[in-house]
């Protein structure tokens, strides 16, 4: 299959991959830090509610929260140590903003849990099993996105082919190439376990092809294994290849529906580094509590990769890289095209960070001052969702919302290529996540009021239905008055029920028993 | 002659026949204009148009009873969408009304409350749980931020509290803001 026919997406741009530094390195270790952040929210859903108290002692891989919805992770502590905060900390986001953390204490003893059942006769197991698992341990996407595996797994049926995504086309980024070099059986391990969870036979990695040797080293792992389901394809470099949407269209020919998802035409990727964090919870009972981050740029004095325990402050990291140099200046969490610039280094590695780029003053391209839109096309040109961002960024500028769903802004995959192309430098990209937000606020708000509105016509009715019951119990006494006028009797009668209905009323209001 | 009046009044008669059944067949129920108003307001209830919600404003919108500028929690953006509507122009808020604010909620100081249920009485949209003598409590979720129960409390323990920002509800600042701002720093 690798002499397999490629296609091509629409538009994407070549970039240089700046990632000779750290790709020539081995993979690095860091150390225990003292403390490990882990937020509570580290992937796309609801985030995980705590399951430890301050105070309590944790082991290396207790689970330390639970999702709180169906799209949701569990937390696992990364070392063993003791919970000393659970309270809003500043989490790596392009926001800046603070969100509830687990800050563990380490002790440095790095004292393993039980873990889970390690289940190395996985081919017995049954999809739901084995989705239970992932979902147990805590796996998630690791290309980024950081979306719920065990959910994803689940996708839908009638899958044809299993793509492992080992296309990281973006610059800088290169921890899935240091991955497949230095433990390709356990990347052919993961994906034989997704194969057997997906229930299909077909599985296609792709590498791009400016890294043969970590081409060569899974090939060789392939072979030593005899697998004959699974295939290698390299694919031509180019920028934002990664995208699930776009591989799908050089391997397959196909093109993902516009708001649909990869299986709906039969597809499923996952990035290898996934693969790997599925095989380690299926054969070992490991949660996912480290990853691969590539820390590179020229503000640190060794760009490699390291292996990484998640809620590791990125100072640990840097230090573990030699340390800044003094051409250091931007500190960015992802890329050098989706990443996004950060506070400072005490914030946490989290299950989808990458990469960490420190860059010099040179390394960032400076923004000079935007030009009007000269209506030249090359943003579209270059678009690989096809859209025309001059449109986009028209009435996203002039605050038309409504019309940005005609020209499906929510297929934008924020890629940043457009920004590139623009040769009036328009921030195309941020203000397509200006728009996207702000139609998530409106759609919030919509929300909101229909949920209001129907409150208030509820209560309205039931004041309404109230008064109408007194109305008619009024009438209804009234009648009876009337019935009663002129004999005595049936008088007297009322008068002594309405006064025992007092007294009741009466020893009800005991003055010993306010709790009425 | 004869012919062209038989004709003329039974084409009259037949076309009277199908509006009249088209009347009974298709009846609308309610006002179309009324519920396609209340859509565009934000259902905070509050009364600031000095009508007693969003509904009865509606309502005095379409019967040309109120103008559109009367609503402070909707602010520009739903004067913008009724004048759209409506065909008619935009104009600014009215003052009388009241000004633009962020979105609060309402949150009691619970050790505070007596328990008296007056601000159950006036919440709108029973978003307000307690009985008497009991403590009361706000559900977040379903308060509009109309402030009504403010006034009523007689111990002064409601308090209108911004919603804080969270990574769900963050909005990408529009780029054009974002230089302004960076400017301002």
């Amino acid at each position: 299959m690798s002499e397999a026919r490629l296609w091509r997406f629409h538009g994407g741009l070549k970039l240089d991959a700046r990632t000779a530094r750290p790709a020539a390195e081995s993979l690095g270790v860091v150390p225990v830090p003292r403390h490990l952040v882990l937020p509570l929210s580290q992937h796309v859903g609801q985030p995980a509610e705590p399951v430890v108290a301050i105070g309590e002692r944790v082991l290396m891989g207790q689970p330390i929260a639970r999702p709180s919805g169906y799209i949701g992770a569990k937390v696992h502590a990364s070392s063993s140590g003791t919970v000393v905060e659970i309270a809003d900390r500043p989490v790596p986001h392009p926001s800046g903003l603070s969100a509830p953390c687990i800050v563990i204490e380490t002790d440095g003893l790095d004292e393993a849990w039980r873990g889970y059942e390690p289940l190395p006769a996985y081919s017995e197991l049954t999809s739901n099993d084995l989705r239970a698992r992932v979902r147990a341990a805590g796996v998630v996407g690791l290309g980024g996105a950081a979306f719920p595996t065990a959910v994803k797994l689940g996708a839908g049926s009638g899958l044809k082919l299993l793509i492992l995504n080992a296309a990281e086309c973006e610059p800088y980024i290169c921890c899935d190439e240091l991955l497949l070099r230095e433990r390709p059986e356990e990347v052919l391990t993961g994906a034989q376990v997704l194969l057997r969870a997906l229930g299909i036979d077909r599985c296609c990695i792709a590498i791009e092809e400016d890294k043969p040797r970590a081409k060569s080293a899974l090939e060789a792992a392939i072979a030593a294994a005899g697998e004959t389901r699974v295939t290698v394809v390299s694919v031509p470099a180019l920028y934002p290849e990664g995208g699930e949407r776009q591989l799908i269209k050089v391997l397959t020919g196909e093109e993902v529906p516009a708001r649909g998802v990869p299986p709906d035409i039969g597809y499923l990727c996952q990035n290898v580094g996934t693969a790997v964090a599925v095989a380690r919870a299926v054969l070992h009972g490991e949660p996912l509590v480290s990853r691969i981050v590539t820390v590179t740029g020229d503000g640190v004095a060794r760009p490699r990769n390291l292996e990484v325990r998640l809620g590791t402050p990125i100072a640990a990291l840097v230090e573990a890289c030699g340390g800044y140099t003094d051409r250091a200046s931007h500190l960015l969490m992802g890329g050098a095209m989706m990443g996004f610039p950060l506070a400072d280094d005490s914030l946490p590695v989290i299950k989808g960070t990458n990469c960490i780029v420190v860059a010099s003053r040179e390394e960032i391209r400076p923004r000079a001052a935007a030009m009007p839109c000269i209506r030249c096309g090359e943003c579209a040109e270059v678009c690989p969702a096809q859209l025309l961002p001059q449109q986009l960024y028209w009435h996203a500028r002039s605050g038309e919302l409504d019309r940005l769903d005609e020209y499906h802004l929510f297929d934008c995959i924020e890629c940043g290529c457009c920004d590139v192309a623009c040769p009036s430098q328009l921030p195309l990209t941020q203000y397509f996540r200006f728009a996207k937000t702000e139609l998530w606020a409106r759609d919030r708000d919509r929300a909101r009021s229909d949920l209001a509105r129907e409150r208030f016509e509820a209560r309205r009715e039931r004041i309404e239905a109230e008064q109408e019951a007194r109305r008619l119990r009024l009438e209804e006494k009234t009648r009876a008055a009337e019935r009663t006028r002129g004999d005595e009797g049936a008088r007297k009668a009322m008068i002594d029920e309405v006064l025992e209905r007092v007294q009741a009323r009466q020893d009800e209001n005991d003055p010993d028993e306010p709790g009425r | 002659m004869v012919t062209a009046v038989i004709v003329i009044a039974g084409l009259a008669a037949l076309f009277g026949l199908a509006l009249g059944f088209a009347a009974v067949r298709f009846r609308t129920e309610g006002d179309p204009v009324v519920d396609r108003i209340d859509s565009l307001l934000p259902q905070t209830q509050c009364g600031q148009c000095s009508f007693a919600g969003c509904r009865p404003y509606a309502e005095a919108i379409a019967g040309g009873q109120a103008d559109i500028n009367r609503c402070p929690p909707g602010g520009e953006a739903t004067i913008r969408a009724l004048a759209d509507l409506l065909e008619r122009d935009p104009k600014p808020l009215d003052p009388e009304s009241g000004v633009l604010k962020p979105r609060t909620v309402a949150v009691i100081d619970e050790p505070l409350c007596i328990g008296c249920t007056l601000c159950i009485q006036a919440c709108p949209v029973d978003a307000i749980l307690g009985a008497g003598k009991q403590m009361h409590t706000v559900i977040t979720s379903e308060c509009t931020g109309c402030e009504l129960c403010v006034a009523p409390c007689p111990v002064d323990c409601i308090e209108m509290v911004e919603e804080p920002v969270t990574l769900k509800t963050w909005k990408w600042p529009k780029p054009g803001e974002l230089a302004q701002a960076a400017e301002r720093r």
